[in-house]
């Protein structure tokens, strides 16, 4: 699964989306009950406001000082016995796999829940040369299963699809016989998975935190899946995303606090599984070789810009969990594997404004995300700021709207022109008004007046009823 | 007090009773209220936009029209809360930087003048009904203000306020994203006007023109009979 999602335009698949009443029901249960359990856990560890502030400056000192890091990371990992290779390009990092792969002479290959394996697209490359890739983490096993459907959510990728659609899929393909109970299907699910983690030849995971002091890596799971990847193949390939550092096990600490915690609304989750290189003498089980895939695909150059925050990002989806919009139209809406706020930021990118150009503009500029990332990071503003850069350098704007700011500039910046432009605002409206209201708007006021009735002008402005007030014309 | 009103465009030239009735509380309250005519825009729906170089400008006028007040109050949360970002847009502008540093000081939303600085929580308001409050984004996660209002309608004579259910969620106003994303934006709307039928209030109240212009306009559209206020018009009621 590439990060682009190949399901038409923008409007086709948000009106799709709109008409998916399971998807929207979903969606909107998962965001009540996660807001709830989310500021349960918050004022249970108390001092929220300071923990963001604490986070935000670990995830700000490490992109500052990411070469530094990245270094003691990779010496670290090689100082264990393991491999370590920067992939600049989605292809660098498929192709060493695929060479890791090939060497290995590998037939099956488990992996754990990884959203930049999916960004690089890495499965095909894999299939491609004969290899079955099977995917552990229990949502992205349901999309697998079926037919690859996209991933909706960065957390709970199959989050789009109820109880009954998922047995459906485990009797089309799995041959399932039981209820839809999630107990039973995921019961069904391990029971198959157990033994591709036995016949596996290599494990592959994403990674939540690497540790530069050490060379480890830190995995968080619900499921226990990522052990059982890490564990039992002989070869481990880890794929994470150049920013995923942390200088210490002190800040990983702190920040997979924040993870859980903004995530899934938890202390801690179930599985924290912490990795150091390939398996030492007398270690019970891990890996006998172990590769660390550290890839840029474009995020280098989203360092030391204006958008250099959206590194501080640790996927937990808090983000998305309280978008008003992402809750009504859904992931697949964004047609990117990063959906929600986080999405809206990053696709365009990573992806570039060709394809993601309305993104930005899918805000109504809430900020309950700004309000919810547990690491500070301002995605409202800087979805203003890719709607600055779509008008100004990408010269991507409407003609109407920039003749609207053009005339907004006018009647604002002077307040004789801002008097005379609105004194004949009640004429100029005069047509469509009826019983004081319009209820087919001309021009941008169409959209509009499509599901609501616009104001009519005052037939007196402020100014004008308190200008003659003062001069005693009209008292109280 | 002295006390200049910025009264902001949507109040100006549509929703002129809200207008009047923040000068006739104000006075009620002992201020004295100036109205500086060379006021414009706050320059939110030119920034929200993307049109950031327009916004400024509309930014200028604004500064150079209430350089002389002592305080600037404003009925409006969101209006407010984008005076308040002034500072930060001007960083690094001699000319402006410390113009807009100054304003932004001095401007309060009606209802955080009132309580923080006039130090009033009971206006002697009355009107009579069931009503809840419609927190605008802007107004709670970007100025900050959330208790001021809720405190100065729970001290409305007759006035039975009932929490709204999934309150921190947006309206589906948004400026420019009411239009441009307009069937995303009417299915918030919906859900949102759901919520105050849940409750079922006679009267939905909020402090920001736009939200209202958006929920009353849906209400209106669908015929529901409820009734959209200003908090600035509640407080104004002496029933
Ligand atoms: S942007 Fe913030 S809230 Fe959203 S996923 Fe990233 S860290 Fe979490």
């Amino acid at each position: 699964m590439p990060m682009k999602i190949e399901n038409g335009p923008f409007w086709k698949r948000v009106e799709e989306n709109l008409q998916n009443d399971f998807m929207r029901e979903a969606v909107a249960g998962m965001q009540d009950r996660g807001y709830v359990r989310r500021l349960g856990v918050i004022e249970e560890l108390g001092h929220w406001e300071e923990w963001r502030s604490l986070a935000e400056q670990i995830r700000k000192h490490t992109l500052e000082n990411l070469d530094y890091y990245l270094m003691q990371l990779s010496e670290n990992v090689a100082k264990r016995g393991g491999h370590v290779f920067f992939a600049q390009t989605a292809e660098e990092a498929n192709d060493y796999i695929r060479r890791v792969a090939l060497e290995k002479q590998a037939k099956k290959i488990v992996k754990s829940k990884s959203m930049v394996t999916e960004e690089i697209n890495l499965n095909p490359v894999l299939e491609a040369i004969g290899c079955q890739v099977v995917e552990t983490d229990l949502g992205e096993y349901i999309l697998q299963i079926d037919d690859h459907d996209p991933p909706s959510h960065i957390v709970g990728p199959a989050l789009h699809k109820n109880k009954e659609q998922i047995r459906d899929v485990f009797q089309r393909k799995l041959g399932y016989t039981k209820s839809s109970d999630p107990v039973e299907l995921a019961r069904h699910a391990r029971e198959m998975l157990r033994r591709d983690y036995l016949t596996a030849d290599i494990g592959i995971t994403g990674c939540n935190f690497a540790i530069a002091e050490s060379g480890s890596i830190t995995l968080v799971t619900n499921e226990g899946n990522a052990d059982l990847v890490t564990a039992l193949p002989k070869t481990q390939i880890t794929v994470m995303g150049m920013e995923r550092i942390v200088p210490t096990f002190e800040e990983m600490e702190v920040l997979v606090s924040m993870l859980t915690r903004s995530a899934v609304g938890q202390k801690l989750t179930s599985y924290i599984t912490v990795l150091t290189g390939p398996r030492d003498e007398g270690d019970a089980d891990g890996p006998e070789e172990f590769h660390l895939v550290i890839v840029d695909n474009g995020r280098s150059s989203i360092l030391g810009t204006e958008f250099q925050p959206i590194l501080q990002c640790i996927r937990c989806a808090a983000c998305v969990n309280v978008c008003p919009v992402y809750r009504h139209i859904g992931g697949h809406s964004y047609g990117s594997i990063y959906s929600g706020p986080i999405g809206a930021v990053l696709s365009p990118l990573l992806g570039g404004y060709d394809d993601y150009k309305e993104l930005p503009y899918a805000s109504s500029l809430c900020a309950a995300c700004t309000e919810a990332c547990p690491v500070k990071i301002p995605l409202h503003e800087l979805l203003i700021k890719h709607r600055q850069i779509i008008v100004e350098r990408e010269g991507k704007a409407p003609v109407a709207e920039k003749l609207a700011m053009k005339a907004f500039r006018l009647g604002t910046a002077s307040s004789p022109l801002y008097r005379f432009g609105t004194k004949f605002a009640p004429s100029a409206f005069a047509p469509f008004v009826e019983d004081g209201r319009i209820t087919k708007g001309p021009g941008p006021l169409k959209a509009w007046t499509e599901s609501r009735e616009f104001p009519a002008p005052s037939k007196e402005r402020f100014r004008d009823w308190f200008r003659d007030r003062q001069k005693g014309g009209n008292p109280l | 007090m002295k006390v200049s009103l910025f009264v902001t465009c949507l109040i100006d030239l549509f929703y002129t009773n809200a207008g009047k009735a923040t000068v006739e509380l104000l006075e009620r309250l002992g201020c004295e209220v100036d109205f500086p005519e060379a006021q414009t825009c706050c320059g939110q729906p030119a920034y929200n936009s993307g049109y950031v170089k327009e916004a400024k400008e509309a930014m200028k006028q604004m500064m150079r029209a209430f350089a002389h007040a002592d305080y600037v109050v404003t009925p409006s949360g969101s209006c407010a809360a984008m005076v308040k970002e002034y500072p930060h847009l001007f960083h690094g502008d001699p000319e402006w930087e410390e113009e807009a540093k100054r304003l932004a000081a001095k401007t309060y939303e009606l209802t955080q003048f009132l309580v923080d600085v006039l130090k009033v929580e009971d206006v002697g308001a009355s009107l009579h009904g069931r009503a809840t409050y419609h927190t605008s984004c802007h107004m709670t996660r970007l100025l900050g203000v959330k208790e001021a209002p809720l405190c100065l309608l729970k001290n409305v004579k007759g006035l039975e306020l009932v929490p709204l259910p999934n309150a921190h969620q947006c309206c589906g106003f948004g400026g420019t994203f009411s239009v441009k994303m307009g069937p995303i934006s009417e299915q918030m709307v919906d859900e949102k006007i759901g919520h105050i039928e849940e409750v079922d209030a006679d009267y939905l109240i909020g402090a920001d023109c736009g939200c209202l212009m958006n929920i009353g306009g849906r209400i209106e559209r669908l015929g529901k009979p409820i009734r959209v206020m200003h908090i600035a018009e509640v407080l104004n009621q002496r029933k």
